[in-house]
């Protein structure tokens, strides 16, 4: 229990640890510049290097490499590998 | 699920003339590149009307003598009027243009998508909203070479149908793709195909389009770019990144300063022997002095700093261009956040340290409107090279040399090095002050594409310089040429006896008597008060004009300009001098390009008035220490 909710947004993913995002928790403008950039609900999303201060961290995600600073991807919920949904479930988390 | 069938035929439009076609396409879609190709130097930079985006028109000769005229269009994810009024300048401005609703523009006649072919459905999701236009559409997959190298392949004829209108595979940079893309400028093109579009309001849905549309065009993506993270492991390790970052920023300062020196001088003895050889030409007259003292040297004010600067703008752009200019933002926005600003704001403040006018300009990769008027704000603090004159005039006349770590650091270094500090101090907290008052927000979200590493071009980085030197000395110059004529007028105005009178009893020298009640708490008399006049053009003109008030050239004879200064400067005074330079806005082509980049004359003023005080007490403090 405790390791999901760790993992439980983006900011606590290890590196190559991948993730399904579920939901943006921020104003809608804000989400939808994340969404544009790939960030969907449904979308998987891989940890990859921090900036050498350790913030901001690059996430891959829909093919691009895309900086996130650590205060915004706890704003990035996902499910961990095992709540990931299976097929059928997978059209509730798409919006 | 989508259906690969051909959509319905519609009807394609006859041909018709374009005469404006628009580049869109996705941030590091390559578009820029391609529009330098194919406009070459047939091109100029305005600004949108009411907005600070630059608009960039080109024209692009086609065969005989016709000619098409293209706007490249700032970039854009998505066509989508949001919801949270977070969309940038640069989007409104792409969405109006491409709508016929941009004043003093037509609607373009017809569309290049340019998309980057190495990720094609990300990048096609802003097909749909392009295609809803209904205007004649050419889809560009661009970075076709890349796509093929690492492995990658589209079939663009199913692509095509899909879409309902043209697709050509391209790469900008190496030139393939350009008779198709010609050939589509040229021809009159037919509108797009009717094809069933998702709603255009949801980004998951078009995004989900996207991905059906690429599936049926049997797209192998290319294996991830393996240079890009190897790279990426040397400079975002938490050792070896901030190592190479260092030496990059060192890199940068030693080019744009021992560089640019030599040919700095070069331009300044150029414009001082050109001035000569005319003045010797002409009768003496007032007119010959406006010319030549005026208008002449008030432009070689400006000239001079063109080639550090034209420097900096090639550091810009091989960074910009190889794109680790991402990476810097990246590893520079954990410290800049802690002065409330992020890592975009990084170049444009080290930029300010040759000179704040390009600086300035260079905060448009900023889309956070509140990070970019507070770097835009806090960029002239930082020490330009317009100041250097005078501290190393001041600092050589008022500190004997000591050494103080050896021969490393003697004393007058140190006190170029802290006037450094402390204007980059004020700049850190100007920063906080505006983030926690007027700019106050919640923290911006830093969010930033990191592009896969590239070589930069030759091409696009002279077009980059060419396009970089016109706009500045268009933005200074308007400036700068009437602040000339108007201080020259100052200096040389009433006439005596049809002479211009010596600079005490000039209009200038009244303003210097008038405000030395105002600049004596500085320890400032008359004639710093005439200095500070006259510097208001440049910075740097104030060594000239203490020249001309003590009858001494400047240039030639500093020794003697220096023991001048000791014998009419308290050395609180002097200090209080260096204390106003670094902060004072002394610099209307500054002033002129914050007007320029914020819309309006509130934030010039305000700017100009704040470090007008700040420099006011900060001397009134040094010349009370001293």
């Amino acid at each position: 229990m405790s390791s999901n909710k760790r993992a439980s947004d983006l900011s606590g993913l290890r590196a190559g640890e991948r993730a399904v995002l579920h939901h943006i928790d921020l104003p809608s403008g804000e989400a939808q510049r994340l969404m544009e950039l790939g960030f969907l609900p449904g979308a998987s999303v891989e940890a990859a290097l921090f900036a050498p201060g350790g913030d901001p961290r690059v996430y891959r995600v829909d093919g691009a490499e895309i900086a996130l600073r650590r205060e915004t991807a706890r704003k990035l919920l996902v499910l961990t590998p095992a709540e990931a949904p299976c097929s059928e479930s997978a059209d509730a988390v798409r919006i | 699920m989508q259906d690969c069938h051909a959509p319905s035929n519609g009807l394609a439009s006859g041909p018709a003339q374009a005469r404006l076609v628009a580049l869109i396409g996705p941030p590091n879609s390559g578009k820029t590149t391609l529009f330098n190709r194919l406009t070459g130097l047939r091109q100029k930079v305005a600004n949108y009307p009411g907005v600070t985006v630059e608009k960039h028109l080109g024209h692009v000769r086609l065969d005989g003598n016709r000619t098409v005229g293209v706007v490249d269009l700032p970039g854009a994810y998505s066509l989508a009027p949001d919801s949270g009024g977070s969309t940038s300048d640069d989007e409104r401005v792409t969405r109006d243009v491409l709508a016929g609703r941009m004043p003093g523009m037509p609607r373009p006649d017809a569309v290049l998508l340019i998309i980057d072919a190495t990720n094609l459905a990300r990048n096609l999701t802003l097909a749909a909203p392009v295609l809803s236009l209904g205007l004649p559409l050419l889809v560009v997959l661009n970075m076709a070479d890349d796509l093929r190298r690492r492995g990658g392949s589209v079939d663009t004829q199913a692509l095509s149908v899909q879409l309902g209108c043209q697709v050509v595979l391209a790469s900008a940079t190496q030139g393939e793709g350009l008779e198709a893309i010609l050939k589509f400028l040229g021809a009159g093109p037919p509108a797009p195909k009717p094809v069933s579009l998702p709603v255009l309001q949801s980004i998951p849905k078009c995004r989900q389009w996207a991905a059906g549309v690429t599936r049926c065009a049997s797209y192998q993506p290319p294996a991830p770019p393996a240079w890009t993270r190897r790279l990426d492991r040397i400079f975002l390790h938490p050792v070896a990144g901030p190592a190479v970052f260092g030496l990059v920023v060192v890199a940068v300062f030693q080019v744009i300063f021992s560089g640019a020196a030599p040919i700095m001088d070069g331009v300044e003895a150029f414009f001082a022997d050109s001035g000569n050889w005319v003045a010797a030409r002409m009768p003496d007259s007032i007119w010959r002095s406006l010319l030549i003292e005026g208008v002449w040297s008030g432009t070689g004010s400006v000239v001079v700093f063109l080639p550090q600067i034209l420097l900096l703008f090639l550091f810009i752009g091989v960074l910009e261009d190889s794109g680790y200019l991402a990476r810097a933002a990246l590893i520079a926005d954990r410290t800049m956040a802690k002065a409330g600003l992020q890592g975009k704001s990084f170049i444009p403040l080290l930029s300010a340290y040759a000179c704040a006018v390009p600086a300035i300009m260079a905060t448009r990769t900023i889309e956070s409107r509140r990070d970019r008027m507070a770097t835009i704000l806090i960029a002239p603090f930082m020490t330009c090279s317009a100041r250097l004159p005078i501290y190393a005039l001041i600092i050589a006349a008022f500190l004997p040399d000591r050494p103080l770590l050896g021969p490393l650091l003697g004393t007058q270094a140190a006190a170029m090095l802290g006037l450094y500090a402390l204007g980059f101090a004020m700049a850190v907290l100007t920063a906080k002050v505006l983030r926690s008052s007027v700019l106050k927000s919640e923290r911006g979200t830093f969010v930033m594409e990191m592009p896969p590493y590239r070589w930069p071009t030759w091409r696009g980085l002279g077009l980059r310089l060419l396009d970089r030197a016109r706009v500045f000395l268009r933005r200074a110059g308007i400036v700068i040429l009437p602040v000339a004529v108007v201080l020259w007028a100052l200096a040389h105005l009433p006439l005596d006896n049809g002479k211009p009178p010596a600079i005490e009893n000039s209009i200038a020298g009244a303003i210097g008597h008038a405000i030395e009640p105002a600049i004596a708490p500085l320890g400032f008399n008359w004639k710093i008060g005439i200095g500070l006049l006259t510097s208001l053009a440049s910075r740097e003109v104030i060594v000239g004009t203490l020249g001309t008030i003590y009858g001494i050239e400047a240039e030639a004879e500093t020794v003697r300009l220096q023991e001048a200064l000791q014998r009419d400067l308290t050395p609180g005074g002097a200090f209080g001098l260096l204390i106003f330079f670094a902060f004072a806005m002394q610099c209307m082509s500054t002033v002129a390009v914050v007007r320029r980049e914020t819309g309006g004359w509130t934030w010039p003023v305000v700017q100009f008035a704040y470090m007008t005080t700040v420099a006011y007490a900060g001397a009134w403090a040094a010349n009370r220490l001293f």
